[in-house]
């Protein structure tokens, strides 16, 4: 058993949120350019070389890249090994966010549903906890602005439908979203379990590198497959019209029952921050 | 890509000579205004009672920006996706507004608000919020303080880019454009 304070948590949470705002990954930076170079529309190279421009300006100043500083998302592995001290994690995580938000001057974006009355400190975070073994806590901190999660879909297809209608319904998706998510985007797709386990693996596989294909060959193979398919939708950086739709399409996995074939989509911006630590 | 210099208040003899796929840089004062804001200001129009600006030939951005660090002007301010205030934009557009600028596709009833009392929409780049705010000089906040990053601020801007998407002769980005890029 590890001792682990929660203070810790709390900090770790704090930083990477400080920085996740404002520090976009190389991943993203390197597709941004390497889009640049193949990119045929004016308006496309325009838009992708202003995206570079902020995303570099944002990290020299240290403000965020995006004003859409998100809901704050959270991926939790914990070691079952490890035993928290020193109060309460939960409270602690959402002091670590509390504070990155107030510290960073990110944009308190987070209300009560129906009333619409503002927390004005953007809690409380999203929080997806597993239990893995080891001792040890890696907290991935995953920002998400809403121009690009309303444009999420579950499709609970038919097992009938098969493989070519869960590509279908993965392009119809990006199709029906247009320039609303800001692209390019990253298509996160999570297939099979529950309705609401497809949804988390999708959101978990856009913490993946950017670009990086599935260590499953098959489903590298489709995530090939689609980003070529979405690209032809000519939707372009900002919907403006062009070839660069999506930086990249990301897949999970998991089984399914036999009645169903699920199929989530969760639509990230090329505001694709996500940092990690392991503590 | 060359730009068009344009200065807000918009002149009528100005918007009508843009068109869809035209960049432009935008000087002048513009008024921010999302969700919530709108909402008031459409309650204010059927109740009768007067708005907390003049809409006549102004500029209306659809953007909720970040607190500022101390020394500047505003914090990252980028756009919005824009659809989410296609129910109110038609009403403001019959009171005079001229301009929107935001991100993604207007409804057709924007488009036909658009054509119908010669106004433009235009797109700025959404995400871009470091970059923009680069581009605000300065900001006070004029109405709805309590509504915190929703509250419509007036903007001093300088060379905003934006690029035309919607208008007033039917023109739109988000249809011709990727319509040519589709394969
Ligand atoms: S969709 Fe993403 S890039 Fe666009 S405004 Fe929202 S957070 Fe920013």
């Amino acid at each position: 058993m590890r001792e682990l304070d929660v203070a810790r948590v709390e900090e770790t949470v704090y930083t990477l949120f400080r920085r996740a705002c404002c520090e976009i990954g190389e991943d993203v930076l390197s597709l941004l350019e390497r889009n640049l170079e193949t990119e045929e529309s004016p308006f496309g190279r325009e838009v992708l070389r202003q995206l570079i421009e902020n995303d570099r300006l944002a990290a020299e100043k240290q403000m965020p890249l995006c004003q859409d500083t998100g809901m704050a998302v959270i991926f939790m592995d914990i070691g079952q090994d490890v035993h928290f001290t020193g109060g309460d994690v939960n409270r602690a995580i959402e002091e670590g966010v509390r504070r990155a938000y107030r510290d960073g001057c990110f944009r308190a974006s987070v209300l009560t549903p129906l009333t619409r009355i503002n927390t004005k400190d953007n809690t409380p975070a999203v929080v997806h906890v597993r239990i893995v073994p080891g001792d040890r806590v890696t907290i991935t901190a995953a920002p998400k602005g809403f121009g690009s999660e309303n444009m999420s879909r579950l499709f609970m297809l038919t097992p009938s439908q098969g493989v070519e209608g869960v590509k279908d319904a993965i392009v119809e998706a990006v199709r029906l979203a247009g320039g609303n998510p800001c692209p390019p985007v990253v298509v996160g797709v999570g297939i099979g379990g529950t309705a609401e386990r497809a949804m988390q693996m999708a959101k978990h596989s856009l913490t993946r590198t950017c670009g990086e294909p599935s260590p499953d060959p098959m489903l590298a193979g489709m995530e090939r497959e689609l980003l070529a398919r979405i690209n032809d939708l000519g939707i372009g950086p900002q919907g403006l019209g062009g070839r660069t739709t999506a930086l990249a399409v990301h897949i999970e996995q998991m089984p399914t029952h036999i009645a169903g074939l699920p199929v989530a989509v969760n639509m990230q911006c090329h505001a694709a921050r996500h940092k990690a630590a392991t503590i | 890509m060359s730009s068009k210099a344009i200065h807000a208040p918009l002149r009528e003899e100005e918007i009508r000579t843009l068109r869809a796929g035209d960049s432009v840089l935008l000087s002048g004062t513009i008024y921010t205004g999302r969700d919530a804001a709108h909402k008031r200001l459409c309650a204010l129009v059927a109740a009768g009672e007067p708005l907390p600006f003049d809409l006549r030939n102004q500029v209306i951005y659809y953007a909720g920006p970040c607190p500022a660090k101390p020394g500047d002007a505003i914090g990252a301010c980028g756009p919005t996706t824009s659809y989410r205030m296609d129910a109110y934009a038609p009403t403001l557009c019959d009171l005079g507004l001229i301009g929107m600028i935001g991100k993604g596709q207007r409804s057709e009833a924007v488009a036909s608000a658009i054509r119908r009392n010669g106004g433009v929409y235009f797109a700025a780049t959404g995400g871009a919020g470091a970059l923009i705010a680069s581009c605000v000089k300065a900001a006070e906040v004029i109405a709805f303080d309590d509504l915190g990053t929703e509250a419509i601020r007036r903007l001093t801007v300088e060379d905003l880019p934006l690029i035309v998407a919607i208008d007033a002769q039917g023109g739109n980005l988000y249809e011709s454009g990727p319509a040519q890029y589709r394969r």
